[in-house]
């Protein structure tokens, strides 16, 4: 039978199905054979952003790995701003010091809403000040995608930063001279946002392998000066801290681990940054070797530190979400054991298998704790946003055993008080708060503050620490606050977990 | 005890205070109080200051405090040395009581 156009025409009309109408129809990308392959290579941002659509009263994003370091977020903002956008949303991962410019941007009305994990800095004080109209909604790591998902945040614009991209938008932070190592936060926006910008350092050959961010996510490429400087990254030095109080906490907080009863052949962990956590993932690692106790996969924000018990075979793989210091990344570049891995497989709740899920131990920090065990690791105790939500209650959540790590004075602040400024993480998921006077283990967990004290671990009460810290400090006058709420902190699982209220003057 | 030139003790480390103590002409007490946690001590450590000067017999001086957050013992040594130096008085004995 030979071919009639008209049957096929009639029968697509009849079943409403749509009628061919030639190959390059519903494919124009294909037309011109000189711009196909380069079609997505934009001269500039502004080109970009006008490519984009983006309308005012948009929402945009961005991912921390290059922390502070960061060069996108206020690049971009100024390019908005003197394009003449208003009324935008900014969802960044993460706001770091580096962030304090949007101040500027937020008073001009560039920028009226804010979504994000952390606030520090000028930045902070300001919105902490009153700065904003809208609360700021500050969700976790695993919590940020949750609200992506169910479309709270609908992303229209991501500008994505990546160490090195090709012209058709395969796109890592692991290659390239100025790398950031894993792109986790970037890998949901890339698959959420409606249109994706990468911004790219350096410009290398098709194909880019590995496609963290890849091409048939990113609509444009645009080659720009900097994205980020990863000397600023590094968060936990891998040197061992010489602080004698962080060295203190850390071999407590290994004892601890080493006499709880996740302390096992194939065990996982998180340690997270800064230096008692540091210092704790070393002594472990030393635990870990004389009892030749091998972990199975090492998860989260990763340091060097376990970057080198993954080399010296006592932990079997990492899961990557972002990398901490120049060696994570290097480390995710070189060694196929060290995996690079998206958000939402890292913390999110709604997602079908999160890796926190099967944390046995981690190890988290503090800002303040109360009797209750909530911890609070956004506000100082000044009540001054300073801090991130970042994925502390997303693994203390899922793990077996949450370890909080604080000491028990800062400066004259006691940080195990009768109730936190703001609750981030529920106490009902904390196990055990480490501080320099002493242990506390949630009563919740009885077993386990047993074993502690029969390996002759200097365990307390919470109450009594908190007693302690004020016999040495004095109590504290209450911070005074307006009824204005300025944050809104949000639960792994979208709900409100507490507000942050403006400081009083 | 009489302040009769600029006496100095403690540093800006954090959990330290600066204390800089000069004289003020017999005209009293002048607190100028710089503290990271002003909001929380802010009172606790003008009393402090206060009473450790009273003590010391120092009724006219201008106190300038730069508070990194130091406990209140370490507040009270500081004044009291930098009291001693702004006096000139050398026959200083700083002990713990018992």
């Amino acid at each position: 039978m030979a071919y009639d156009k008209q049957r096929a025409d009639v029968y697509a009309q009849e079943h409403s199905l749509q009628k061919f109408e030639g190959v390059f129809e519903n494919s124009p990308q294909l037309k011109k054979k000189s711009d196909k392959r380069h079609r997505k290579l934009l001269p500039s941002l502004e080109d970009a952003v006008k490519a984009s659509g983006l309308c005012d009263g948009g929402t945009i994003s961005f991912h921390h790995a290059f922390r502070e370091g960061d060069k996108v977020v206020m690049q971009v903002v100024k390019v908005l701003s003197d394009m003449g956008f208003k009324n935008l949303t900014i969802a960044s991962s993460s706001l770091l010091n580096c962030h304090d410019g949007l101040v500027e941007y937020i008073r001009s009305g560039v920028i009226t809403r804010i979504f994000t994990s952390g606030l520090r800095g000028e930045l902070g004080e300001a919105i902490s000040n009153g700065l904003m109209d809208v609360p700021v909604q500050v969700h976790s790591h695993g919590g940020r995608v949750h609200l992506i998902q169910t479309r709270e945040i609908s992303i229209d614009v991501a500008f994505l930063g990546v160490a090195s991209a090709d012209e058709f938008g395969n796109a890592n932070g692991s290659h390239g001279e100025l790398s950031c190592g894993s792109l986790g936060y970037a890998k949901v926006d890339a698959q959420y946002a409606k249109y994706v910008i990468a911004l790219t350092q350096e410009l290398v050959d098709f194909p880019n392998y590995p496609a963290s961010l890849s091409q048939d996510e990113v609509d444009a490429v645009v080659a720009t000066e900097a994205v980020g400087d990863p000397s600023l990254i590094s968060v936990g030095a891998a040197r061992l801290t010489k602080n004698p109080r962080d060295l203190l906490l850390a071999r407590i907080a290994a004892s601890v681990i080493e006499n709880s009863p996740s302390f096992k052949d194939g065990f996982s962990l998180q340690t997270g940054s800064g230096g008692a956590a540091t210092a704790t993932t070393i002594f472990l690692g030393e635990k870990m070797v004389e009892k030749n106790i091998k972990a199975s996969f090492a998860l989260g924000g990763i340091t060097g530190p376990i970057v080198d018990l993954l080399n010296k075979g006592m932990i079997g793989a990492i899961a990557d979400v972002q990398s901490f210091d120049v060696v994570a990344a290097q480390s995710l570049r070189d060694n196929t054991a060290h995996t690079e891995i998206s958000a939402n497989e890292y913390a999110n709740a709604s997602s079908k298998g999160a890796y926190v899920d099967r944390v046995d131990v981690v190890l988290l920090s503090a800002l303040e704790v109360d009797t209750a065990f909530n911890v609070n690791v956004l506000t100082g105790s000044d009540g001054v946003l300073r801090g991130a939500s970042g994925g502390h209650c997303d693994v203390a959540a899922a793990a077996n055993l949450t370890v909080i790590v604080t000491p028990l004075l800062r400066a004259r602040m006691p940080c195990v008080v009768d109730t936190v400024n703001t609750v981030v993480t529920p106490g009902e998921t904390v196990d055990v708060v480490v501080t320099d006077h002493g242990i506390a283990v949630n009563p919740n967990n009885p077993d386990l503050e047993k074993r502690l004290h029969d390996a002759k671990l200097p365990i307390m009460k919470i109450e009594e620490l908190r007693d302690l810290a004020i016999k040495r400090a004095g109590a504290p006058s209450p911070i005074e606050y307006t009824d204005k709420v300025v944050a809104v902190v949000r639960y792994r699982d979208g709900s409100v977990v507490d507000v942050v209220r403006q400081v009083a003057q | 005890m009489k302040i009769i030139k600029k006496g100095m003790a403690g540093t800006l480390e954090s959990s330290d205070v600066l204390v800089v103590i000069s004289p003020n002409n017999d005209i009293g007490l002048k607190l100028v109080l710089q503290s990271k946690v002003e909001k929380q001590f802010g009172s606790a450590i003008r009393m402090c200051v206060k009473n450790t000067l009273a003590m010391c017999g120092v009724s006219d001086a201008v106190i300038e405090v730069r508070d990194q957050g130091a406990l209140e013992c370490v507040i009270k040594a500081r004044v009291e040395a930098a009291a001693y130096r702004a006096a000139g008085e050398t026959n200083s004995r700083f002990e713990v009581p018992s």
